[in-house]
């Protein structure tokens, strides 16, 4: 596709987890490494919302760190708009890029200064990325984003504390808008709030991006969001790709065996009386991972090339699944 | 007609402070029938584990019951000596509480922790408390209990751990139990997993549970009747299924509304604007009319008590004729 705003290619990283030195020296320990994410390859569109879902320790909040720049691939290239943001990118061309994106983070509280006047926190984007702006022209600038999130330019002097968290988060969101971008990266942004604000910040970044054609990386743990969020979904499972596709096909027919257990094991909130099928088993710890594909301990389709294999994404239609027993016919 | 296991009538709590008195929960007044499983939601700042504390007689000073009765069985509780009271906590009433790691005591292995809580109240030798205790952790679905059961709470996952803390629950046979939002650290694959035991244990058993959580999806898959609660008070109540389709109180309809689900794909949520108020700042009247679509004049005067307007369904709002003034 043409109109292909962020290319995610083979992405890796792991985290050096080793025992200190002398413990390693004395103990003889080899050093010892998680991988957070393996061989993860994607691609978002212009003005589309890709969500990444998974449980815990699944990679999802990393990869959000590694397309912002707040960690380095291990392995790997981000392509953004054509140009890669491979590492040493620096100075001013970094700048002209980095600007174009901007992060969400989960808990507003702790990803706002305490300290700073509202004001303060939505202008400094403002302050870095747009020197010339004076200080009169920062202040309407900073009165009409907080009308856009729905909140008013009085507003702007009191302090994060003052607000509740659905608030705060939108005044998360006004400071994300603030240098125009346009394409945000949103670390499950709703889930430290209670529904009916996390509905009212949903409705805000939809309208947001209807508005902006904004581009959301959008990651999460709950598949009810996704799926009101999501036109793109990947699943993740130990740091790799389960499955990826459009995401009306994903929950109308997932592939994979771990998207449809976990679509099974959603709560079944409309009372449909949907028989759920039984869960087997926990995500096994990313330091040491089943061999072959991760996810064929709690697999009912396993065999013996799922235990020693890695399964590749293959296509079918709208969605790619990393299954051997799909690829071979068997589910 | 079978007699309630637990009655809550008029319970208010109120915690004095400097400002005033705040009123955390105020006048409550429910039924848990033998074997029932009874879902309390609401979002954060609605009372619902204050009214759990409340039951078990755990509000954290100066907070008090002001007003109002809690029945188990038919010996009044809510009025115990601190001692009697910890007589019936675990014994008669259980309770599991939302982070397994800190219900758990890290220095100690589990089948210590299982055998201690089954001996304070249960007369039972150490040989035959750790059989019961094997025994309560293969029901809940722990593999291999006889060996697991001399394992840390660090070497179980987090799945796991909550298993362990509902056998704990359940050690002395208790008439109730209370869940503090079991499953909100976990996944939710494991969420599914625990949703299950817990069903089955209430089945078996014959325990009623009352289960605090502010997730509608798992009040759904596991309550038999549900209540809403707004600023400290009941909004509605009802069963779970009625609720759930034709909730009655406005916003009970605005949090069904709110939630996204899988089965549809809406453009857009509903929208309640505003977020619950703070305990210092309850409005006059209804506690949900500066947020309510359909306020009118007396919505803002008078309280609306949780009256009858079905068979079997309370709610608290003036929309309904049969609503009385509280």
């Amino acid at each position: 596709m043409s109109d292909t705003l962020l290319d995610v290619r083979h992405l890796s990283r792991r985290f050096d987890v080793s025992a200190p030195w002398l413990n390693r020296k004395l103990e003889g320990l080899d050093k010892t490494y998680v991988n957070a994410v393996k061989d993860v390859s994607f691609t978002v569109a212009k003005g589309q919302t890709f969500a990444l879902v998974g449980e815990s320790g699944s990679g999802k909040s990393t990869i959000a760190r590694l397309i912002v720049g707040l960690l380095e691939p291990t392995e790997g290239e981000i392509v953004f708009d054509g140009t890669s943001l491979a590492r040493g990118l620096k100075g001013a061309e970094a700048r002209r890029l980095r600007r174009r994106f901007q992060m969400i983070f989960q808990d507003p509280l702790a990803s706002l200064n305490p300290r700073w006047r509202v004001t303060d926190i939505i202008a400094e984007p403002l302050r870095v990325f747009e020197r010339s702006m004076n200080d009169r022209a920062r202040h309407l600038r900073v009165g009409e984003l907080l009308t856009l999130v729905g909140l008013s330019p009085e507003d702007g002097l009191k302090f994060p504390h003052q607000f509740s968290g659905g608030q705060r988060q939108r005044i998360a969101i006004a400071r994300a808008l603030a240098a125009n971008p346009e394409f945000i990266v949103c670390d499950e942004p709703t889930s430290a709030l209670d529904v009916s604000v996390q509905a009212q910040i949903l409705n805000l970044m939809k309208d947001l991006q209807d508005e902006f054609g904004l581009t959301y990386v959008f990651i999460s743990h709950n598949l009810q969001v996704v799926r009101h969020m999501a036109t793109e979904i990947g699943v993740l499972y130990l740091g790799r790709l389960a499955e990826v596709g459009e995401a009306e096909a994903l929950f109308a027919t997932p592939q994979h065996p771990y998207t449809r257990m976990l679509l099974d094991a959603v709560p079944d909130i409309e009372m449909t009386g949907r028989r759920r099928k039984k869960v087997e088993g926990e995500i096994p710890s990313p330091i040491d991972p089943p061999p072959g594909c991760p996810f064929h301990p709690r697999c009912p389709f396993a065999n013996a090339r799922c235990r020693s294999e890695v399964p590749g994404l293959t296509r079918r239609g709208p969605q790619a699944a990393a299954c051997h027993a799909v690829e071979e016919g068997r589910i | 007609m079978t007699q309630p296991v637990l009655s809550v009538r008029n319970l208010t709590v109120e915690f004095p402070t400097r400002r005033g008195i705040l009123t955390a929960v105020q006048d409550i007044t429910f039924d848990i029938m033998p074997g029932e499983v009874l879902g309390v939601v609401g979002e954060s700042g609605a009372g619902k584990s204050m009214t759990g504390a409340a039951i078990i007689g755990l509000i954290d000073p100066p907070g008090r019951i002001a007003k109002g009765e809690i029945w188990l069985g038919d010996q009044r509780i809510d009025n115990l000596a601190p001692d009697r009271m910890r007589k019936i906590r675990g014994r008669r009433i259980g309770m599991i509480f939302q982070d397994p790691l800190t219900s758990l005591n890290p220095l100690y292995r589990i089948s210590r922790q299982l055998i201690e809580t089954i001996r304070t109240h249960l007369p039972l030798s150490q040989a035959d408390a750790r059989k019961r205790a094997i025994k309560l952790l293969d029901d809940v679905g722990i593999p291999d209990a006889a060996r697991r059961i001399d394992d840390y709470p660090h070497q179980f996952s987090g799945g796991m751990r909550q298993r362990v803390v509902i056998a704990l629950a359940l050690c002395a046979d208790p008439e109730v139990v209370i869940a503090d939002e079991p499953t909100t650290a976990l996944d939710v694959s494991v969420q599914a997993q625990i949703i299950d035991v817990m069903k089955e244990i209430c089945a078996e058993r014959g325990a009623a549970i009352m289960l605090v959580t502010h997730d509608m999806g798992v009040i759904a898959e596991t309550a038999d009747r549900v209540a809403v609660m707004y600023a400290g008070r009941l909004a509605e109540i009802g069963p779970v299924a009625s609720v759930i389709k034709n909730a009655k109180h406005p916003y009970s309809q605005g949090l069904m509304g709110a939630i996204p689900k899988l089965g549809e794909n809406l453009d857009r949520l509903v929208h309640i604007p505003g977020s619950m108020p703070r305990l210092n700042a309850i409005p006059q009247g209804c506690a949900f009319n500066p947020r309510c679509p359909q306020v009118f004049d007396k919505c803002r005067t008078h309280r609306p008590a949780a009256s009858e307007i079905e068979p079997g369904r309370r709610a608290a709002c003036w929309l309904y004729p049969e609503v009385t003034e509280a």
